[in-house]
């Protein structure tokens, strides 16, 4: 078994006077795909937004690949490099093109000539299979699409995790496909992933492991068909009832 | 007053032909102040507009002060202030830096209340977005916000930036002739406003075509594409 490449150990998050994340420890080893499910509010989210500093615990550790997240001396723009995000509103930048959206942090963060950035952008859309959407601008793009371009913009940086943000809550059903396309072959490339969604049948097929989060709190975690055939928490039960009847 | 004397008062061609090069001096002065104004005031309210987006009381309360001050503050009075009062304070200032000053100043304060919305106007996961990618809380302003929140905003830039134009009339008051000033100068010479008539006809000219580009994006946007 591999170290873990994500390790975050009793992170806690308080929003004023609300107490979102209650102490959570989560590992994620090398090339595992971990599944992050939970009701809303339970604090999936603002798990995975505290995992690359997002959102600033109040309290816990944050390891991710060997760099300590929460260390001020930690150079927090390097360290974010190593983690692509992809958001459940897609978050393009709207006045610049599928190539350029990609193409930005290439240039800006990593200091890559032009023609050598735009070459390596179009290689990370080639893996989306959008290359022949690169000089369009988001607008002119469908939501999965859209959704596509964010992937490769943030595979670009070539990060050692990858996490998803509910990255197919804002789609309509017949675009879900390619986004979770995009994702199985990130997969099989061997990325290491966290993923916060309700594509149940994704998880089934392939998550390594499922966290079950309830009330800040993680409640139960497994291999899927541990945690959907066979739940031990009674809150985990009634919650995979309620997804399973839908 | 028959029409031929009507025409004789308000648009003779003898007298614009006399008056001309103290319209000419005046015109240049006018795009001369234009051309140091716009960007000196776009400049100061790109820096409150900046200023703004520091979550800090130390730097939120004073900037609110200097905001209300000089919205309200009549830029007359704020040019003469400067004009007149600096000197107090041991400055000399010609009179082109005293409006350039008067200017950065007020019209900041506008150009910065409008950047400073089309700021907000930017959703906060695009910034979020550009962080994850590594970027700094800078380059994310520079190359993610800014260009979102100018475009989101551009017809308000435009109109403020034609009242800028049209406000450096208020430099004859520092007597600096601008072409205003310099129209009233030949029509009291002449006795006569068909000087006054060529200023007007020559401030329509230089703004008419800003005003119909405003017209086409506000059009635009009022389509809903952005």
């Amino acid at each position: 078994m591999s170290a873990a490449i994500v390790e975050a150990r009793g992170v806690h998050k308080h929003f004023g006077g609300l107490h979102v994340l209650k102490g959570v420890d989560l590992a994620v080893r090398e090339r595992e795909l971990v599944f992050v499910i939970g009701p809303s509010g339970s604090g999936k989210s603002t798990l995975l937004r505290c995992l690359n500093r997002l959102e600033e615990p109040s309290d816990g550790s944050i390891t991710v690949d060997g760099i300590d997240m929460l260390d001020r001396r930690t150079d927090i723009n390097k360290a974010r490099q190593r983690i692509g995000m992809v958001f459940q509103s897609f978050n393009l930048y709207p006045h610049m093109t599928a190539l350029g959206n990609v193409a930005l942090a290439l240039r800006r963060v990593q200091g890559l000539p032009r023609a050598e950035a735009e070459a390596r952008a179009r290689q990370a859309l080639e893996r989306v299979h959008l290359a022949d959407r690169a000089g369009h601008y988001p607008g002119q793009l469908s939501g999965g699409q859209q959704q596509r371009v964010a992937i490769a913009r943030a595979i670009a940086l070539e990060p050692r995790v990858m996490l998803f943000d509910e990255p197919t809550s804002a789609l309509d059903p017949e675009l879900v496909g390619g986004v979770l396309q995009a994702m199985r072959e990130l997969r099989e490339s061997g990325m290491t992933m966290v993923v916060v969604s309700h594509e149940m049948g994704f998880a089934r097929a392939a998550a390594d492991r499922v966290v079950f989060m309830d009330g800040g709190r993680i409640v139960e975690e497994g291999p899927p068909e541990a945690i959907f055939g066979n739940p031990q928490q009674e809150r985990t039960r009634a919650f995979i009832g309620q997804i399973e009847r839908h | 007053m028959s029409f031929d004397e009507f025409l004789q008062a308000f648009f003779s061609l003898e007298i614009l032909q006399q008056a001309w090069p103290i319209l000419w001096a005046g015109l240049l002065n006018t795009l001369l102040l234009s051309v140091v104004v716009v960007p000196l005031g776009f400049l100061g309210g790109l820096i409150l507009a900046l200023l703004g987006t520091v979550h800090s009381r130390w730097v939120r309360w004073p900037l609110i002060a200097w905001v209300d001050l000089f919205r309200s503050l009549p830029p007359l009075v704020l040019l003469v202030f400067v004009y007149a009062g600096l000197p107090f304070a041991g400055l000399e200032v010609t009179a082109l830096t005293a409006v350039a000053i008067g200017f950065f100043l007020n019209t900041g304060a506008y150009y910065g209340e409008i950047l400073r919305a089309g700021i907000e106007s930017v959703p906060r996961g695009q910034v979020e977005a550009a962080r994850c990618t590594g970027l700094t809380a800078a380059q994310a302003m520079a190359h993610v916000v800014l260009p979102q929140a100018v475009r989101n905003v551009l017809p308000d830039l435009i109109s403020n930036t034609l009242e800028v134009v049209k406000l450096t009339s208020i430099a004859s008051v520092v007597a600096l002739p601008e072409l205003l000033f310099q129209a009233r100068q030949a029509q009291s010479v002449t006795y006569n406003a068909t000087p006054i008539m060529a200023a007007a006809v020559i401030y329509f000219i230089l703004l008419w075509p800003v005003v119909r580009l405003l017209s086409r994006l506000e059009n635009r946007q009022m389509a809903g594409r952005r």
